[in-house]
């Protein structure tokens, strides 16, 4: 099977690779880079005008299988990744049950190889049952492949055990994802604490909440020497901290999420609970500090924390609805539409933020278009304009924080190891074209 | 000026003009209390649901009153006795209420944002008669009726609200209709008792008393609720009566024709002296009777609007 993309903008920030190319995809491997390739072809995809990217990766991915599948599945959210142009995802632990020994692992496992559509990494909780009193078996877990320990969710409470478990994990080698929050101060708050939650008569959780646990992590990890992730950083004063630890030589690394670069805690203003998030959406002056950070480094990388929950969790009265929104199938356009259009990035730094510093984090081989590696390649149209629809979503929940507004920016063709994974139904990809 | 919007969910999202048309209805319907017949067939053939979620004999019955002089058909459900306590949504509660067709739903509901959420899932009007700790545009406008009735005018006023402010709808609806009105609104508590930023509503803010009654037209009177709230610091009832208490002293030395009013029920020697309650500054009864045209008025304009958006979604 050789199957050639012609005549698209390749972007491959590795290589240093920027400009108008074939890509030569022979059996799933790349084969070749080059100008009007003139070998012989299956299947050719025109994409003049179009821009080719190595497929992204999203490193804090909520697929609710085992337990919730009404929610989402291993099967859906693969899907709803492959249209969104993502071809690996990290999945968090915190199913029911959660992911917290090797034989958890092990049935995961069994689903994503039979369901997946592209690739799925397994991450472990850190404490049992993630309930913040006992260690996992690190040792066994990382035998077993998972690529790291997370309490997502929440966070580990108790500063001994917290301690403890950088140690272990600093032993074995394994990367610690942090949820940032202080729960004595966030406590039943539904929304950032301030002017807002005063008009709409809301609890409010203060952003000491996610600062002051950073803080705490930050501390643990200079004195543990631990490899740490903070990840879906939401507020300026996280961002003065990272940047500070950073600077001080800690090896730390950290994400953000799509809607605390593009929403603010004034979209409440309609207790649309879609929008409800953990942490919840700040201020503008907080937007601003996280694009900033994006665009100086000091924020690694972009997650969507895709959370899905069902209609039921979520159009109900705003304090009782579930946090999160999912994000697999709208945060490449959310950052090219926010980040790229305003000229904060290039689609350079797009790629290292979706895609090189991603895998680099997580110990994985880097993503690049190599001649000889896997083809995992998305095809976007730049220019496309659309307004998020519910109907659209393949995810399995609807709850997009995003629902309604107009993004720039779209995935057309998604390839998973040489195979066509997602496509849109149009003339360029449908078999007529084939040749 | 027309009346456009379906429902009543806030007075934050009110224009001047819009508020200004609620009171000038009000004013006209304010007669029909008292006639003989105390009925006008405006609202003849159309079901008004007072959906009750919270227990409030008051403000239902106000509703209730209001709908019946319209020549309204008035159903009540309270969540205690209905299916509302039995798990079914709130959402699934509004679709069946629209399935029996009726025109207007009246919501009392314990959450913040609950008359948001079932005016955007439902295609009858919404009037909201209290949620959470957000808003109760029909108290705050009766407010504001009374006001007006007695001082002419609302521009130039100085309203003083006081009391738990944090937790409270009253106080909220209050600031926005009175600032878009042009008053200058003082609010009074004592600082565990104030949300976070309130100046940014345009209000001056104070924790002693007097200072903050001195230039005052009108005080309103919060009802106090001495029930714990997590992390919150709730003085006793005595302390905050010596604190906080509208008092015959207190009243003896302010402007001569200061307006006392509250939202009730009222707790006497809590938040209020009987004296300054059943004092000649008082208007606390004519709050209620204001109650009665404001509720009019509300269930007239959301009905009006509905059949014009509807006549103009068939041409
Ligand atoms: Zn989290
Ligand atoms: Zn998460």
């Amino acid at each position: 099977m050789r199957l050639i993309i012609r005549n698209s903008r390749v972007i491959d920030p590795l290589n240093n690779i920027d400009g108008i190319f074939d890509i030569l995809i022979e059996n799933g491997i790349i084969s070749k880079i080059s100008k009007e390739a003139k070998d012989r072809f299956d299947k050719v995809i025109d994409a003049t005008n179009r821009i080719t990217l190595p497929g992204l990766i999203d490193i804090h991915v909520h697929l609710r299988e085992p337990g919730r599948e009404d929610k989402e599945t291993i099967l859906s959210g693969t899907h709803a990744a492959a249209k969104g142009g993502i071809t690996t995802i990290l999945a968090m632990p915190n199913t029911d049950p959660p992911i917290d020994s090797v034989e958890k692992v092990r049935l995961v496992k069994e689903i994503i190889e039979k369901n997946a559509k592209i690739e799925v990494l397994i991450s472990s909780a850190i404490t049992l049952r993630r309930e913040g009193k006992e260690l996992v078996d690190m040792t066994r877990l990382k035998k077993e492949g998972i690529v790291a320990i997370t309490d997502d969710g929440s966070s580990v409470d108790d500063p001994q055990l917290m301690r403890q478990a950088m140690l272990e994990a600093k032993k074995k080698n394994i990367l610690v994802m942090l949820h940032c929050e202080d729960k004595s101060l966030s406590l039943k708050g539904v929304m950032n604490l301030g002017f807002i939650s005063t008009c709409l008569g809301l609890r409010g959780i203060p952003k000491e909440a996610e600062f002051k646990r950073i803080e705490r992590d930050l501390n643990l990890a200079k004195e543990t020497d631990a490899r740490i992730h903070i990840t879906h950083i939401s507020c300026k004063e996280s961002v003065e901290l990272i940047r500070k630890a950073k600077k001080e030589g800690l090896s730390l690394t950290c994400d953000t999420a799509p809607h605390y670069f593009s929403l603010t805690e004034e979209d409440l203003l309609d207790f649309d609970a879609n929008k409800k998030v953990n942490p919840p959406l700040r201020t503008k002056e907080d937007v601003s500090a996280i694009k900033q950070a994006i665009r100086e480094g000091v924020i690694d990388c972009i997650a969507s924390d895709h959370a899905p929950h069902t209609e039921h969790e979520k159009e109900i009265e705003f304090e009782n609805a579930e946090f999160g929104t999912i994000g697999l199938e709208t945060e490449l356009a959310v950052a090219i539409t926010e980040l790229i259009e305003p000229g904060i990035i290039s689609w350079k730094e797009l790629v290292r933020l979706f895609c090189v510093n991603p895998s680099y984090i997580l110990g994985i081989e880097k993503r690049s278009l190599s001649p000889g590696k896997e083809a995992n390649i998305i095809i976007l149209d730049p220019q496309k304009e659309w307004i998020v629809k519910k109907e659209d979503f393949l995810s399995r929940s609807k709850n997009s924080a995003f629902l309604g507004k107009k993004l720039k920016g779209k995935v057309e063709c998604t390839i998973y190891k040489g195979r066509i994974v997602f496509a849109q139904e149009n003339e360029v990809y449908s078999n007529e074209r084939v040749r | 000026m027309e009346w456009r919007h379906k429902d009543l969910l806030g007075l934050a999202e009110l224009t001047k003009e819009e508020i200004e048309l609620i009171l000038d209805t009000a004013s006209s319907f304010k007669e029909v209390s008292t006639r003989e017949i105390k009925k006008v067939p405006a609202l003849r053939g159309k079901s008004v649901v007072n959906l009750f979620y919270e227990p409030s004999t008051r403000t239902r019955v106000s509703f209730e009153i209001a709908a019946k002089r319209l020549s309204c058909d008035v159903i009540n459900i309270i969540a205690d006795t209905s299916s509302v306590r039995k798990g079914e949504s709130l959402v699934d509660t509004g679709k069946n209420l629209e399935a029996l067709k009726i025109d207007i739903i009246v919501l009392r509901h314990n959450s913040s944002g609950a008359a948001h959420l079932l005016a955007r899932n439902v295609g009858v009007s919404v009037i909201n008669a209290g949620d959470g700790w957000h808003e109760h545009p029909t108290q705050a406008l009766l407010d504001i009726f009374t006001l007006k009735e007695k001082f002419g005018k609302i521009e130039g006023l100085n309203v003083t609200i006081v009391g738990d402010i944090a937790h409270s709808r009253v106080a909220r609806s209050n600031i926005w209709g009175l600032t878009k009105l042009g008053a200058k609104v003082c609010v009074c508590a004592p600082k565990s008792l104030l949300p976070i930023e309130i100046e940014r509503l345009g209000v001056e803010v104070f924790n002693d008393l007097d200072e903050a009654l001195r230039d005052t037209d009108c005080v309103n009177v919060l009802r106090m609720q001495l029930e714990r709230d997590e992390k919150t610091i709730f003085p006793s009832s005595l302390d905050y009566f010596k604190q906080y208490g509208i008092t015959m002293e207190r009243l003896k030395k302010l402007k001569r024709n200061i307006l006392i009013m509250h939202p009730g029920p009222l707790n006497r020697g809590v938040e209020i002296s009987s004296e300054v309650a059943d004092g000649e500054n008082s208007v606390i009864l004519e709050q209620v009777t204001n109650g009665i045209a404001v509720r009019m008025a509300v269930l007239y304009l959301v009905t009006q609007a509905r059949e014009t958006i509807k006549n103009e979604a068939h041409h």
